[in-house]
């Protein structure tokens, strides 16, 4: 193994407990630059939690997350994110009552002071860039409504849109596609294999079909703990595995 | 500016109020009424920072009484030392002092009285008083994420004690009765119609000025995110923002309104008193805000006038029973319209103008507009 400042993040002895139950345990893996990475696993084997650490949401009781070399676990969310991590939730998250335009634009990395966002204005480069990520999620002609009027799947694009606006070099995904009907499922697919190229990306996801169609590499967690990583032919082969998750 | 900044028709609903209360109100009330109409438009003001504050952030502040007494305790100060000269005081023990503290065997000026000599100093602490305690407790509180329901009713508990302390500190604020026989201001006697008069369009302009600027707020980015931070708080810290700055900073913002509003009270009504400050008129100053609609400055102003008009009205004939309707009336809103009278004219008013502006088109919009006023009031 290399050494660990090579990779873009690298998580060691991650370890979280809630009343003395560790919903991640002693947890280690290392992401590359342009790796799209999925975490798979039971219910309860702590996915989301991972997320959570790594985005500050949850702080660590143990362990580092270091991210371009810079430890995150003492940074608060909102530096986190300013270090270039993005995270979409599992329900979509955005703003109802703004149009699609001003979600884009609240997301859009500059003037996020109180002052700096007093003082900012709609130039050319912020319509131009909304615009164009507005057309890779499908939502263009969408720009002036009000989110609330979007369709869930649409909600769903969105979110990862105002993600993309922030151009993050690791995107954070908690199942993208859940509750999604399947025509929107191949849309979503699509769009993510085209924006994903640029960044690394850690994709909680279910859907298996959906998993081995994007993952470079998979970590399967089970009890806070992984259990077997490597690429999808290898995970589905290893017995402990089968025996705990695909089996069922 | 951005060309989102004002649309014609926002402008044109700032200056139907605008005539309303500067020339409207004067032209067709006497002066008594319309010093009390200049009274509830102090009220405006802190109606504008609860829009801000509570309509588009979200965050319930139960206790803007504190900031608006405390604006108004800064105005009362330099009064009443005006009012103090040792000449004036030559009966007291100790002439040069407030009257009240002569009263509590007190010698000498206490050190937090001493800069209240200076009007310049008085027109800068009107706002940076309040919003200088909006600071703390904001930093105290949104650092720590407390919110909703705990926020409010930790600022419900800090006007409570403000009370106390200034009822109980009697030789330096004038405890129960306040700060009371204020004449001058730099010599020119507020007591008189004429004055009150002068002050009512002061404090008007004042308030539309104020209203223009809370525009300014809602229309920036910054005004946005505050609806955002209503919504999704945690995507708007997710999308790299420090969500508790911005909140301090509305807290803040409607601190200061609310003191200047308070400072302008003090001048029309001639005292301040701690029965501006506690948990009763601050909930008032809450109900206000919700029956004219708390998305809305103008809705919030325009409440503030009709519930005050109701109460002074109704208390004039039935003083026990306005509690009653009062406490009635803000379950109504909560319950049946959420936006309050604002909510209920973009419903239904607004709907029937669109169907009649296509047929109006050629008319200037000033016209289409015109029904609105009406409307509204």
């Amino acid at each position: 193994m290399t050494e660990p400042a090579d990779f873009l993040l690298a998580v060691e002895g991650l370890t979280v407990s809630f009343d003395g139950f560790k919903a991640v345990d002693d947890l280690s893996f290392y992401v590359d630059a342009n790796e799209i990475r999925v975490i798979i696993g039971p219910n309860g084997a702590g996915k989301t939690t991972v997320l959570d650490l790594i985005c500050g949401r949850t702080r660590a009781s143990a362990g580092s997350v270091r991210f371009r070399g810079r430890e995150l676990t003492r940074l608060k969310e909102h530096q986190i994110v300013q270090a270039g991590v993005g995270r979409k939730f599992q329900t979509p998250s955005i703003y109802e009552d703004l149009t699609v335009f001003e979600n884009l634009e609240i997301s859009f990395p500059r003037g996020r002071s109180v002052f700096g966002a007093l003082a900012f204005r709609r130039d050319e480069a912020v319509r131009e860039r909304v615009r164009e990520v507005a057309s890779l999620i499908f939502l263009e002609p969408m720009l002036g409504e009000r989110a609330e009027a979007l369709s869930h799947g649409q909600k769903q694009w969105l979110e990862i849109g105002m993600l993309l606006i922030q151009d993050p070099a690791l995107l954070m995904l908690d199942e993208p596609v859940a509750g999604m009907s399947v025509s929107e499922r191949r849309k979503t697919a699509e769009l993510l294999r085209r924006v994903l190229r640029d960044r690394a990306v850690l994709v909680i996801e279910h859907d298996m079909g959906f998993v081995e169609d994007i993952a470079h590499r998979v970590t399967v967690l089970h009890q806070g703990r992984v259990l077997s990583e490597g690429s999808m032919q290898h995970v589905k082969s290893d017995p402990k595995v089968v025996e705990v998750y695909l089996g069922h | 500016m951005t060309e989102s900044s004002f649309s014609r028709k926002d402008m044109i609903a700032v200056l139907i109020f605008a005539a309303f209360i500067l020339i409207v109100l004067p032209l067709a009330l006497e002066p008594f009424r319309l010093n009390l109409v200049g009274k509830y438009l102090t009220y405006g003001f802190v109606g504008l920072g609860l829009v801000l504050c509570w309509g588009d952030a979200g965050i319930l502040s139960l206790g803007q009484g504190i900031f608006f007494g405390l604006g108004g305790y800064c105005m009362a100060m330099f009064l009443k030392l005006e009012a103090s000269t040792p000449a004036a005081t030559k009966i007291q023990s100790t002439p040069g002092i407030p009257d009240f503290m002569d009263w509590n065997q007190l010698t000498a000026l206490p050190w937090f009285w001493r800069p209240f000599h200076s009007l310049a100093f008085t027109i800068a602490a009107v706002p940076l008083v309040p919003a200088l305690l909006a600071f703390v407790i904001g930093l105290a509180m949104f650092k720590r994420r407390v919110g909703g329901t705990y926020f409010a009713i930790i600022t419900q508990a800090i006007a409570a004690i403000l009370t106390i302390l200034i009822i109980g500190q009697q030789g330096y604020t004038g405890g129960v009765n306040g700060i009371t026989d204020l004449r001058t201001l730099l010599g020119w006697d507020i007591r008189t119609d004429h004055a009150k008069l002068v002050l009512y369009f002061i404090s008007g302009g004042l308030l539309i000025a104020c209203l223009l600027l809370a525009q300014l707020v809602r229309r920036s980015k910054l005004g946005r995110i505050l609806v955002a931070m209503r919504e999704r708080e945690d995507r708007v810290r997710f999308s790299g923002y420090d969500v508790a700055n911005f909140k301090i900073f509305v807290f803040c913002a409607a601190a200061a309104l609310a003191g200047i509003g308070g400072a302008m009270f003090t001048l029309q009504v001639g005292f301040m008193s701690p029965s501006f400050v506690g948990i009763v008129p601050s909930i008032e100053l809450v109900i206000f805000t919700a029956v004219g609609g708390r998305t809305s400055l103008l809705g919030a102003l325009y409440g503030t006038l009709l519930v005050n008009w109701a109460k002074t009205t109704f208390s004039e004939d039935l003083p026990q029973l306005w509690l009653l309707a009062m406490g009635a009336l803000f379950i109504a809103v909560v319950v049946a319209f959420p936006n309050g009278l604002a909510g209920l004219v973009q419903e239904n008013v607004a709907p029937l103008l669109a169907r009649l502006r296509p047929r109006l088109r050629p008319v200037p919009s000033a016209t289409v507009d015109a029904p609105k006023q009406g409307a509204v009031r």
